[in-house]
């Protein structure tokens, strides 16, 4: 399923939303969780899962084509768990 | 860093000042989302959001896993495991929002 497909579903089940309102809301729903790791902070969706910012050391790289050593900064990373209940729906419990 | 957490209840309220819509309507419309990225999940496929990320499944195989505690070794069954792999958008905007 892609984000086209998504908000068709939703479109679909909400006769009454203009196309562009529901192309609105779902990319609110998804801005909104982008701009909250920006921020440091956590998003926890019970159920679904949580969006979280993970710290990544500094370390020493290396270039893969002429094998020079190059220092990578310290660097947030997002990171997502998924929800117990959908974990558990994945596996069909 | 601020470190809040962030629940259904922010979202449907970013959803009510976006569109206007009634706080009820706005949280109805985000649990929706949730439910048919979950339902698409559990029926195999996987999910890509444009300019977010990509939700997708991978079937894991039975190993024998260890109790770290006791050295005891216990069967680990075949299961689904769900990754989310994030967009460049989201990477550079989470990299960039916690520098320094």
């Amino acid at each position: 399923m892609i984000r086209s497909e998504l908000i068709q579903k939703i479109a679909d089940e909400n006769p009454h939303l203009y196309q562009r309102d529901v192309e609105r809301i779902v990319g609110t729903v998804f801005d909104e969780i982008i701009d909250a790791m920006a921020s440091g902070d956590r998003v926890e969706l019970r159920g679904f899962g949580a969006f979280s910012v993970k710290k990544r050391d500094s370390r020493i790289g290396r270039n893969p084509r002429t094998g020079e050593a190059v220092e990578v900064e310290e660097k947030a990373v997002p990171f997502f768990k998924t929800g117990k209940l959908l974990r558990d729906r994945l596996n069909g419990k | 860093m601020a470190d809040k957490t962030l629940t259904r209840m922010d979202l449907a309220e970013a959803v009510h000042n976006e569109v206007g819509l009634s706080r009820n309507d706005s949280a109805n419309l985000v649990e929706s989302v949730l439910s048919h990225i979950s339902d698409a999940l559990v029926a195999g496929e996987s999910v890509k959001i444009s300019s977010f990320g990509t939700f997708s499944i991978r079937d894991k195989s039975a190993r024998v896993g260890r109790n770290p505690k006791t050295g005891e070794e216990v069967p680990i069954h075949p299961r689904r495991v769900l990754t989310f792999r994030p967009s460049h958008l989201m990477k550079d905007r989470v990299a960039a929002g916690n520098k320094g």
